[in-house]
Order: structure tokens, then sequence, then C-alpha cells
């Protein structure tokens, strides 16, 4: 619209003049830098002084071959299948529970949603302390005859990362509970009612009505944390700086590590290429099927 | 779910009572766990604290840890609010600019332009980061907070554009063509007609901006040097310097989650409506 609106004037510029800075920031901060980094990761650049010498894509073959960042891509998937699969359970079984119409449902809907507004520094630095091993929860699960389910925690290569999903997991699952609890107050009673005079039972509803409807929120779901998953920084910082050993070493922490503690400039491209590689995948058709659903609308 | 009672004649698919609220509970001790576990070690002294019963309430409850942590971390508690401020509000503003132009002006290619805006709310930040130092520092902008509003404001666009042309797209467009019949110029249409109902939408893109630059950490701790410190990369070295102080440890936390836990409480359901905008649907 507009176009028909009038004759020519400096008004019909307007609109361009106030979106143009925001065009202009973005296609810098964004894409130019993206451009910039990308060329980095194509230079031998190591130490404080700039190096554009090519070296070609060695940078991301020497990446691959080394033990680190082969552990870096394994503890990434890992931690984004367990940290998605905890999210959607904890979320959905949390949804279904407070669709249940019970007194109460607002407070405890609150209980589940609160750790969303925290910073994941004060998530991390709570769960650290819960988490140690000597002084944590294993001595309340001790008193409360739990015993078995002691665990060495994060001081452990083999248990770190299980840590570190359940306290993201504790602060990423409401917001599936309320993506799954915004699906589930959405389905028309009708639909129900439907499917009971064709005499099926509420399991049945369950699991062949209800189910298949949620199946579009469960794979936004797995797209918005996935990304977040991906992205990981924050929260390994704080827990465990990717430790013990590189137990819990991510992409975005060691690219960090590497520009800026190590000063290896080309190689920290490179992962921060790789991870953007990674989030592209998931987030790009994601974004066109969006799109595509909003022009249908 | 053996607990599923198939029982007819009910309207809505029911779980018995006793094991909604029994499931309901056990979730709740779960997000629970980290609240008593700040409230219980902070009301603590350090010689308390140094026991072996970490998790039994304080004996004498104490809030000498308050004091101890708010000595710490006043002046990066401070920086924060210098930070979100400004850059709270100057993101709000160009985010309903932007949402105005994309959901009335929508120029050959807005969707395009979109899109492109979209996807910079998705990307690591670690893509941008090396180039982001050197650019701040260039212009004089590294280690302080300007430097720090500067990129949580442009780095914000993609999501305060997204809130606010969902949220203008609601209006009908027939009264912007009727204001334009009548004179209005695109300003003026954006001051009489959209500025006036944009209240909850601002009050989306505040709430959201606020948090989300109040927790952040990837840019605080990259971009700013210990003077200029926001609370969140404060309370880190602060659990680094205090190894054994837990209590001081749990009060800073519970000062660094303070100001966004007010907000939830107050203004909770504007909070989950940003939230769920980050999933693309208005």
């Amino acid at each position: 619209m507009g176009r028909s609106l009038g004759t020519f004037s400096w008004d019909r510029l307007t609109p361009f003049a106030l979106i143009a800075p925001s065009i202009v920031l973005i296609a810098i901060f964004v894409y130019a830098f993206i451009g910039y980094t990308a060329f980095v990761s194509t230079t031998k650049w190591y130490g404080i002084v700039p190096d554009y010498t090519s070296a070609g894509l060695t940078q991301y073959t020497d990446l691959f071959g080394l033990p680190r960042f082969q552990a870096d891509i394994s503890n990434t998937v890992e931690f984004t299948v367990l940290f998605l699969a905890a999210c959607i359970l904890l979320g959905f079984g949390a949804a279904v529970l407070l669709d249940q119409h019970v007194r109460g449902t607002i407070l405890f809907q609150n209980i589940f949603l609160f750790p969303l507004a925290i910073s994941f520094v004060v998530t991390g630095t709570v769960w650290r302390w819960i988490l140690n091993p000597n002084f944590g929860i294993n001595l309340l699960l001790d008193e409360v005859h739990l015993g078995f389910l002691k665990s060495p925690w994060l001081a452990d290569t083999r248990t770190a990362l299980f840590g570190l999903v359940i306290a993201a997991a504790w602060q990423m699952s409401g917001f599936c509970m309320a993506m799954f609890l915004a699906g589930l107050r959405a389905i028309p009673d009708e639909l129900r009612e439907a499917a009971r005079v064709d005499g099926a039972g509420e399991g049945r509803i369950f699991l062949h009505v209800i189910l298949p409807l949620m199946r579009p929120i469960t794979l936004s779901a797995i797209i918005i944390l996935g990304h977040i998953s991906l992205k990981i920084f924050d929260l390994v910082y704080v827990m465990t700086f990717g430790g013990p050993g590189f137990a819990t070493d991510m992409p975005s922490l060691y690219m960090w590590v590497a520009v800026f503690r190590q000063n290896l400039y080309g190689r920290g491209a490179a992962i921060a290429m790789v991870l953007l590689f990674m989030v592209a995948l998931l987030i790009i058709p994601y974004l066109i099927w969006s799109l595509r659903q909003e022009v249908e609308r | 779910m053996s607990a599923v009672h198939a029982t007819a004649g009910r309207r809505e698919f029911r779980i018995s009572r006793v094991v909604t609220y029994a499931l309901l509970l056990i979730v709740a001790v779960f997000y629970l766990l980290p609240v008593y576990v700040i409230v219980v070690t902070a009301l603590k002294s350090f010689v308390e604290v140094s026991h072996t019963t970490p998790w039994q309430l304080p004996t004498v409850p104490s809030l000498q840890s308050f004091l101890d942590a708010y000595s710490s971390l006043a002046p990066s508690f401070f920086n924060s609010v210098l930070l979100v401020v400004p850059a709270t509000l100057l993101s709000a503003l160009l985010g309903s600019l932007n949402g105005y132009v994309l959901s009335k002006w929508r120029f050959r290619g807005a969707d395009a332009v979109f899109t492109l805006l979209l996807f910079g709310m998705f990307i690591p930040y670690q893509s941008i980061l090396l180039p982001l130092v050197l650019v701040l520092d260039k212009v004089g902008l590294y280690g302080g907070i300007p430097g720090l509003i500067l990129t949580h404001v442009v780095y914000g666009i993609p999501i305060t554009t997204l809130i606010f042309r969902n949220y203008y797209a609601a209006v009908p467009t027939e009264l912007i063509e009727a204001a334009r019949i009548d004179g209005a110029s695109v300003l003026g249409v954006y001051r009489s007609i959209l500025l006036p109902i944009s209240m909850p939408g601002f009050v989306v893109v505040l709430i959201w901006q606020f948090t989300s630059i109040w927790n952040e950490f990837l840019f605080a701790v990259t971009l700013t040097l210990p003077d200029s410190w926001p609370i969140t990369v404060a309370l880190n070295s602060l659990a680094g310097s205090l190894l054994a102080h837990y209590e001081v440890q749990m009060a800073g936390a519970l000062l660094t989650a303070l100001p966004p836990l007010v907000i939830y409480v107050v203004l909770g359901r504007y909070f989950i409506r940003g939230l769920l905008a980050g999933a693309l649907k208005g």
C-alpha cells in the first residue's frame, strides 16, 4: 500500500529513511562481520599482529584433526540431544499436568517459568554448588535414602556433561512447557468430542488426536532450543570452563579461548564459521518455512 | 501412563487429581531446589557454610553475606543499570520504527529485508566477535559501557523489529489509509495512530530487552574491562576470588537475579509473550 496515495513527495521516502539505519547496521555488524570472520578463517593469522597470508582451508583441516575440536563436536552433539530430550519430556509432561485444570495451576506455571528470567551465570553459579560432589546434592540424596543416585557430577569426565544438561534443562524446559501448554489449550473441544463420538477412549484420543497436533510445536521447540544449545557458552564458561579435561568443552567456548586467550585468530575464526554453519543448517530452513506459512495465512 | 482414566462422559482428558498433584509437586521440587540452596546458603555465616550440613537451615540467620556481596558487586550493579536502560530504550525505539515500516509500508523486497534482519538474531555471536572487538577498538569504544550499549542495540534490532512487526500487523490498514487521505505524513501516521496503541508492544519489548541484556554474558565478558564490568561478569569473577565463601556467592547470585525476577513477578505475562515471539509466532 501507499503507492496509490498522493503524488510524489519527500514523505514517500520517509519509510526508507526510517529503516535505513537498521539495515545499514545489520549489513555491517552481521553480514560484513561474518564475511570478515570467514576471510580470517582462511589466513594464517596468529599472534597480536594481523597476518593475512592465505592459508587456504588448512585452518579447517587442522581443526578437524585436533582432539580438542573432535571432543567439542561430539560434546555439542551429545549435549544437544540430551538437552532437547530433557526439555521436551519435562516441558510436555508439565504442560499436560497443567492442562488438567487443577487448583494452583498459575502458581505451578510460574514455578516452571521463572528460571527463564534468570541469567545463565546465576544458574551456573548455583548448580555448580549443587553438583559439587562433596557437598552438594550428594549429601541430600544420602539423607533422603536415594544414595544410589549419587554421582561425581562435574568432577568426573564421564558425568560432567550430564551436570551441564541438568542445569540447562532446569533453566530452559519452561520454554517448552509454555509452548506445549499454549498448543494444548488451543485444541478445540469439538475435536475431542468428535473422537469420542467415534468411540475412541481417552488414551486413544491422547495418542491419536492430541500428540499428532503437537508435532509442529515440537519441531519449533527443537529448532529454537537446538540452536540455543549449539551456541551455549555462558553456562559452560561458568560451570566447568570446558573441563575436566575437555569433557564439557564446546565449539563456542573453544572459539573464545582460541581468539581471546591463545591469540589463534585464524583457528578461532574457523571454529566460529563451523559453529555458524551448524546453526544455519538448523535455522535457515526454519526461517523459510515460517515465512512461507505467514504468506499463506 | 497407567494413571489415565478412560472415563466416558467426562469432557476432557483427565489424569487423577492425586497423581497430578503428586507429579506437579515432584517437578516443582526440582525447579525450587536452587532457590532453596540460594536462600539457605546466603543466610548463613561463613563459619556455618564451611560445615558439613549444607542443606540444613541456618541456626543463626545472618545477613552479612548480602553486605559482603553488595560491597563487591555494587559498582557492577550500577554498570548494568547504566548499560541496560539506554540500550533497552534505544532498541525498543528502533524496533518500533522498523516494525511500522515493515508492516505498513511494504516496499518491494520488504520480506527479503525482514528475513535478512531476522537471521541476525539466530547467529552465534562468535561469528562476529573478532571483527566487533577490532572495530570497537578502532573507534575507541572497546572496554567501556557505550560500546556494549551499541552492541546490544544493534543485535537487538531483529527481535525488537519482529515483535513490533507482528504487533502492528493487527492494526487495520484502513485506519492508516484514512489518515493518509486526511493528509497525515508517514511520521504523522506513526505518531497519531500507531504510537498511542503501542503500549503493550513496548512493554513486551522493553521487558524482553531489559532481561536479555541484564543477563547477557558473552558480549559483556569480551567487550568490557573490569571497571565497566556488568554484574554477570562480576558475579562470575566473585565466585573465582571467594572460592570457599559460598554464602557470598549465593547472595551475589540473588542480587544478580533480582531485577529480572522482580520484572517477571510484576509483568510475567508480557515476559512470556516476548519469549514466545522468539519462536517466530506473533
